[in-house]
């Protein structure tokens, strides 16, 4: 379970959000097809991603997963 | 099952009304539309209403009956159904129902939302709502990330590029233009709907529908009672609504609706008639990604290319399938409980030749499509005068 990796299958960037989040535009979530099959959508860290960029998971804070690209 | 009409219509204007409470403009609609009618509240058998947040919005729960009473309807069974921003299109859909089955006779449908009273990251927190709490909305997701992704998967796909996003609000807001009831009554330029302020990549501005309030309202009857009311009634020929996954992630492909495609199917089954049939209609233009995934779902275009549709100018006013000629949730203006029922009260206005400037000349035949969520309601109605 440890390191687990995906695929971007699809992602924005977020400049406008809701009350909770405002403090944090601008951030990227994504949609990540996990290499289980499993997706999960949750937040890029570091760099911007693409679709059918890898990333890995770095993180999970209040159970939603943060990931960084990989390479 | 017996026929079922419309055999009445009312609406507020779209925008923002400091003054109006949610009540206050659920009941003008609905005045409005017994007026329409030439129908007395005492005729009324039931009260649907569609609403999506009013106890967040602006602290009110017990809703039907708090405004069925106000309008002057007593004692009959009023309820409000929540499926977010199809929650009127819902009412309409269980108001069918019921008058189709022969439990009711007259029945009242009315949709509202009070949604400028909030601050805008308010607004967009209870918005959020409508999405998965559990998941991609303590990701950060609002709804305009939501269809951010569904656009960008759509673009990754079939190539739809910025300017078919752009071509939907152009169109929509030159529609909107006509409509005196809409809340943004401007044109817009190519340029502009381009360079708008960035929401949600690559969703801008102008992508994305408007914060409004406001109200709408629609009596149905069985078609044998329509006379008593109306030298205009029009037929709901077709109906039905479907569900899918709440969360965008669950979802297999993205680039389409299933819950869009099922009652569609399921409509066009009960009406006879297929997409090419279909004269004009009033689409879910939430964001601009989704009148173009609706154009594909609905079958008008082809899969991946409801955006060239559009832009080729098939979608206009002067086009051959003349989409959201009220301006559509873009310019209109999206009080998000209202809008199921002001989309059928829009496709009335055309099909009793009453649209004003933004009237079209064929217009027996029409289709409302009304999206809850990233998808996961679905409610589809065709209408007709034949």
């Amino acid at each position: 379970m440890s390191d687990p990796k995906g695929t971007v299958y699809t992602e924005t960037v977020i400049y406008a959000a809701a009350e909770e989040f405002a403090s944090e535009v601008p951030f990227q979530t994504a949609i990540v097809e996990m290499d289980s099959g499993a997706r999960v959508t949750g937040r890029i860290l570091g760099g911007r991603v693409q679709i059918t960029d890898r990333v890995i998971q770095v993180d999970s804070r209040n159970g939603v997963p943060f990931f960084e690209k990989l390479g | 099952m017996r026929p079922v009409s419309i055999i009445g219509i009312g609406k507020t204007p779209f925008g923002a009304f400091p003054d109006r409470d949610l009540r206050s403009l659920a009941v003008d609609a609905g005045w409005k539309c017994l007026r329409n009618a030439h129908a007395e509240p005492s005729q009324i058998d039931a009260f649907f209403l569609g609403n999506f947040a009013g106890p967040s919005f602006v602290g009110q729960n017990h809703l039907a009956p708090y405004i069925s009473t106000a309008i002057g309807i007593y004692g009959v069974p009023s309820t409000r159904i929540e499926a977010a921003c199809a929650s009127s299109g819902s009412a309409f859909y269980h108001a069918f129902n019921a008058v189709a089955s022969g439990i009711c006779d007259i029945v009242m449908v009315a949709g509202v939302e009070k949604m400028t009273s909030q601050p805008t990251p308010r607004v967009t927190s209870i918005l959020a709502g409508a999405g998965d709490c559990s998941g991609e909305v303590k990701a950060g997701s609002t709804f305009a990330s939501l269809f951010a992704m569904i656009a960008r998967r759509h673009m990754y796909e079939f190539g739809t590029r910025r300017e078919h996003l752009a071509a939907v609000a152009v169109k929509n807001h030159a529609n909107g233009a006509l409509n005196p009831d809409a809340q943004m009554r401007k044109v817009i330029t190519m340029e502009q709907a381009m360079a708008g302020k960035p929401i949600a990549d690559p969703l801008n501005l102008y992508d994305c529908s408007l914060i409004s309030d406001g109200a709408a309202a629609v009596l149905i009857a069985p078609t044998e009672r329509a006379g008593e009311f109306t030298d205009k009634p029009v037929r709901v020929l077709g109906i039905a609504q479907a569900s899918d996954y709440v969360a965008l992630d669950q979802k297999a492909d993205i680039t389409t609706f299933p819950a869009v495609r099922r009652a569609s199917e399921k409509a066009y089954r009960m009406a006879g008639v297929s997409p090419a049939d279909i004269q004009l209609a009033e689409l879910h233009d939430c964001f601009t990604i989704a009148e173009i995934i609706a154009l594909e779902d609905l079958g008008f275009a082809p899969r991946g290319q409801g955006g060239p549709f559009t832009l080729e100018g098939h979608t206009a006013r002067t086009g051959d399938k003349p989409i959201n000629t009220s301006g559509g949730l873009k310019s209109k203006g999206h009080p998000v409980g209202a809008t199921g029922v002001a989309q059928i009260c829009d496709l009335v206005l055309q099909m009793r030749c009453e649209a004003g400037e933004r009237q079209v000349p064929r217009n027996s035949l029409a289709l409302a499509q009304n999206l809850g969520g990233s998808g996961a309601t679905c409610v589809v109605t065709i209408l007709g005068t034949v």
